[in-house]
């Protein structure tokens, strides 16, 4: 169904070829937005390609350092611009998850790459356009996906816990930098979804009771709907 | 003048000789340019990203190495993302002066360039050998693909380093549309943009792919600046009629800005937002309509920068700026000290024709322009 607030935005979102990610692409698809996501796997970026041909896929890393401006380079080019970044890339850590004392560090570096590094890096790449849609009249917003293990410490989530700590906490401090920019930053903690990440974290995990990604996408539609609402006027170029 | 040889965007010690009105000189730190913005100028920036836009390859008919430069597409509409101006090289690449260069194969229309992943064939020798245009194949998200991850960033002998992308982004970049590097930008970061709003300046955006400065041709670089493609957003052109009803001053950040703002205002004097393409040169005989002040890089004479800085002070004022900056040790270049220059007295906003200013070809048929018709911001 289409979304009269959605129809048209530029949304790019990572990590769009599973779970949340890909619940989101079909749902904004659905809305009007025009959507670019990122994968690091190409084949699974030309299945999603393949049944949504109207979708931008990008191959990429966000992780990798060097892969960050190849990314941004290639969303900007397919959406010419930027209203909506969703940082939804995850790494659990260690798997099978890990009490932190048998954490390799290496594991951890690579929860903090993916879940604090590269948002960061990402965000800050494509920072300019969203300052570029707020000048122009729109309402940019980056939401970063998070959880309830950002808040409370669950036993053998240390990796994946700490990084997602850090990347809320980093979403408050840089929300209250960008203000004055008109850019918005906000997490969003879906809960806890049937998705392949939440399979390889707990493989036994009773399935009827977790949340499907279809309805977390759904909120997260309605969010960026509503900030919308916050836009004084959108004036683009056609 | 020094080349700055580091790709360092915002040394601490970087410095910023400012030229007032009058044709004084005197020297600051560049971290005290905000000061020199008053309370209700406007302030207006090129954020345009910097494209990847060195492409390695080889060309098919000779099997010859070449680099290849892309330096201009017709216009910044997100369709016409195929076919782009570009400037040929023989082997090697920026370690060489671009002046000794092995010069490139002899290319004709029809001939295929293989640019890793991109396959380009060539639809025109333009007015030299080596400055053609490319089509390349394959779709948009396949070019720009290829861009991103075959391109290198252009850049010259004088750095002694390999560019990463990220050297050549000002913090504001949005679109990835120049060229070259719209490095006056280089001296903005937030922090700064923010003590410009709270200095009641108002600071503005437009989009310029910004092209390449110098091929190492002596003909070839006296046709630059080629024609630019720019975007002037709709808050862009009003704020300029707000400042320019209330009196208060059009700062530019970089050549880019002067170059597309004053052709913006070739034909009647007035900034209307919307997509076109600069032809204008800006030089001596250029008389401003719209950009009072503008903070640019050091450069030197026989540039087209340089020459764009005649329209703001007379030749005896860029004399004495010249002489200042070796006398005290500026660098040059994108990563160098800057300039902030005033228009002289007298250069006043006074509506010209500028035929005589207008360069050739390449030039964009009547039926690709997306200006805006009619919008007065």
């Amino acid at each position: 169904m289409t979304h009269t607030s959605i129809r048209g935005l530029r949304i790019a979102v990572t990590g769009g070829t599973s779970g949340l990610g890909l619940a989101l692409v079909r749902r904004l698809l659905d809305a009007g937005a025009d959507v670019a996501f990122v994968a690091r796997g190409r084949a699974g970026v030309e299945r999603v390609c393949q049944e949504r041909p109207d979708a931008h896929g990008i191959v990429g890393d966000v992780s990798r350092k060097e892969e960050i401006h190849p990314i941004a380079i290639q969303v900007l080019g397919a959406l010419n611009g930027l209203d909506v970044l969703v940082n939804n890339a995850s790494s659990l850590g260690p798997v099978p998850l890990a009490p932190l004392a048998d954490t390799e560090c290496e594991d951890l570096e690579r929860a903090l790459a993916t879940n604090v590094l590269g948002p960061f890096r990402l965000t800050k790449a494509l920072l300019g356009s969203l300052a570029a849609t707020a000048r122009e009249g729109g309402a940019p917003l980056v939401i970063n996906i998070s959880s309830d293990a950002a808040v409370t410490p669950y036993a053998g989530w240390g990796a994946y816990g700490a990084s997602k700590a850090a990347l809320a906490h980093l979403t408050r401090i840089w929300d209250a930098e960008l203000a004055a920019e008109g850019i918005r930053m906000v997490s969003v903690d879906p809960g806890d979804m049937d998705t392949p990440l939440h399979a390889i974290a707990i493989p036994d995990a009773d399935r009827s009771t977790l949340k499907n990604p279809e309805q977390a996408a759904a909120e997260i539609v309605e969010l960026i709907a509503a900030n919308v609402a916050r836009a004084p006027k959108v004036e683009t170029l056609s | 003048m020094i080349p700055a040889a580091a790709a360092v965007q915002r040394p601490p010690d970087a410095r910023l000789m400012v030229v007032d009105a009058s044709g004084h000189v005197v020297h600051k730190r560049r971290a005290d340019f905000a000061a020199l913005v008053h309370r209700g100028d406007v302030v207006i920036a090129n954020d345009a990203a910097t494209l990847p836009a060195s492409l390695f390859g080889i060309h098919v008919a000779t099997g010859s190495r070449i680099e290849l430069r892309l330096a201009g597409r017709r216009s910044l509409h997100p369709h016409h993302v195929h076919r782009f101006t570009a400037v040929v090289f023989g082997a090697g690449d920026f370690r060489t002066p671009t002046e000794s260069r092995p010069r490139p194969p002899a290319v004709s229309v029809g001939d295929l360039l293989q640019l890793g992943p991109l396959d380009a064939v060539v639809r025109a020798v333009l007015d030299h050998p080596r400055l053609i245009e490319v089509t390349f194949r394959g779709s948009a998200q396949e070019i720009w693909e290829g861009l991103a991850r075959h391109g290198r960033p252009i850049q010259y002998s004088y750095l002694t380093a390999p560019l990463a992308v990220w050297d050549t982004w000002t913090t504001i970049a949005s679109r990835p549309v120049a060229f070259e590097a719209p490095s006056a930008g280089f001296l903005l970061d937030w922090r700064l943009v923010d003590s410009l709003r709270a200095r009641e300046a108002t600071f503005v955006t437009l989009t310029h792919a910004a092209g390449i400065s110098s091929t190492g041709d002596a003909r070839l670089d006296a046709m630059f600046p080629l024609a630019e493609a720019y975007e002037i957003p709709l808050r862009t052109a009003s704020a300029i009629d707000a400042a320019r009803r209330r009196g208060a001053r059009i700062i530019a950040v970089g050549t880019t800005v002067v170059r597309a703002l004053e052709d913006a205002a070739v034909q009647d004097g007035h900034v209307r937002a919307g997509r076109a393409s600069a032809t204008l040169r800006v030089g001596a005989l250029t008389r401003l309509q719209i950009v009072d002040a503008l903070v640019t890089g050091q450069h030197e004479p026989g540039t087209s920068h340089y020459e764009l800085l005649r329209a703001f002070q007379d030749d005896s004022v860029l004399r004495r700026v010249t002489a200042e900056a070796e006398r005290h040790g500026y660098r040059a270049h994108e990563f160098g000290d800057s300039l902030f220059i005033v228009r002289r007295n007298g250069n006043a906003r006074t509506f010209t024709t500028t035929s005589d200013t207008r360069q050739g070809p390449p030039s964009e048929p009547a039926s690709d322009s997306d200006q805006i018709a009619g919008h007065s911001g």
